[in-house]
């Protein structure tokens, strides 16, 4: 399991626009660059991110080798009901990882 | 007499016309002409549908230090409705082995559209961020950016 920063308000007023920044750690070897052996290292990256609010996906990113390791990540979010944010991560060699967030909203 | 008009009154209507010709130069060139490669990437993107400079903002220091972890910004202006918003924003480079860098899909639910991450560039180059909205036009910033320390590639 990568580790994972996640930062969402924990409550929001009805309606406001809410920040949502996440982090994961992952290498995200980019499949050109060369080992110590002088060999290529084959591609290890994470190819996509979706973030789902009450099961429904909100927002979603393709990600390729020019994204950074770690990759960082912040969107917005329209806080409309309260309930849970599912944040999923999957990528090379079966990678896939999924976090959550509470929100109340008010 | 009156025909006393001196002689060098044409060298020096040729410098003003050649004045007025360098800054029509410099005046229709766009402050950040598209690169050959970069439209190409567009025009596949876009499915030929052309695109406007507008709308969109991108983000970027202009002069890179560290090309490992490139912190990037892109913010489009739109209302967000579920009538007017914007669907995707993507992000290509001109230099990197592979052109694509991002692409996010959006839902009228994400009510601001700004996206923030960090990407590697290899060399200085230019940049471009697009979005496509709801109404199907396609909207573009470009940016050139300097990079003194190269993500590592080889």
């Amino acid at each position: 399991m990568a580790r994972t920063l996640i930062h969402a308000p924990a409550t929001a007023r009805k309606g406001e626009v809410v920040e949502i920044r996440t982090l994961i750690g992952h290498t995200m070897e980019s499949g050109y660059r060369a080992g110590s052996d002088g060999r290529t290292l084959p591609r290890d990256i994470i190819r996509r991110f979706t973030c789902r609010y009450n099961s429904e996906v909100v927002f979603s990113a393709d990600f390729y080798p020019a994204i950074a390791a770690n990759p960082y990540l912040a969107f917005f979010v329209t806080a409309d009901s309260s309930g849970s944010f599912t944040f999923t991560w999957e990528g090379d060699n079966g990678f896939a990882q999924t976090e959550s967030a509470t929100i109340t909203v008010t | 007499m009156n025909h006393t008009r001196p002689m060098p009154d044409r060298p020096r209507r040729l410098l003003l016309a050649s004045a007025v010709a360098i800054g029509c130069g410099v005046a229709w060139r766009p402050a950040h002409a598209l690169s050959d490669v970069l439209s190409a990437v567009l025009r596949k993107y876009t499915g030929g549908a052309p695109t406007r400079e507008g709308k969109v903002k991108f983000d970027i220091a202009p002069l890179v230090e560290n090309g490992n972890t490139v912190p990037i910004t892109v913010t489009v202006d739109s209302p967000m409705t579920a009538s007017e918003h914007v669907q995707a924003i993507a992000v290509f480079n001109e230099k990197n082995p592979q052109r694509d860098v991002i692409v996010c899909t959006l839902t009228p639910r994400v009510g601001r559209a700004s996206v923030s991450t960090r990407i590697r560039l290899a060399t200085s180059q230019q940049l471009v961020a697009v979005a496509k909205l709801s109404d199907g036009s396609y909207w573009t910033h470009t940016v050139d950016v300097v990079v003194t320390l190269a993500a590592c590639i080889e």
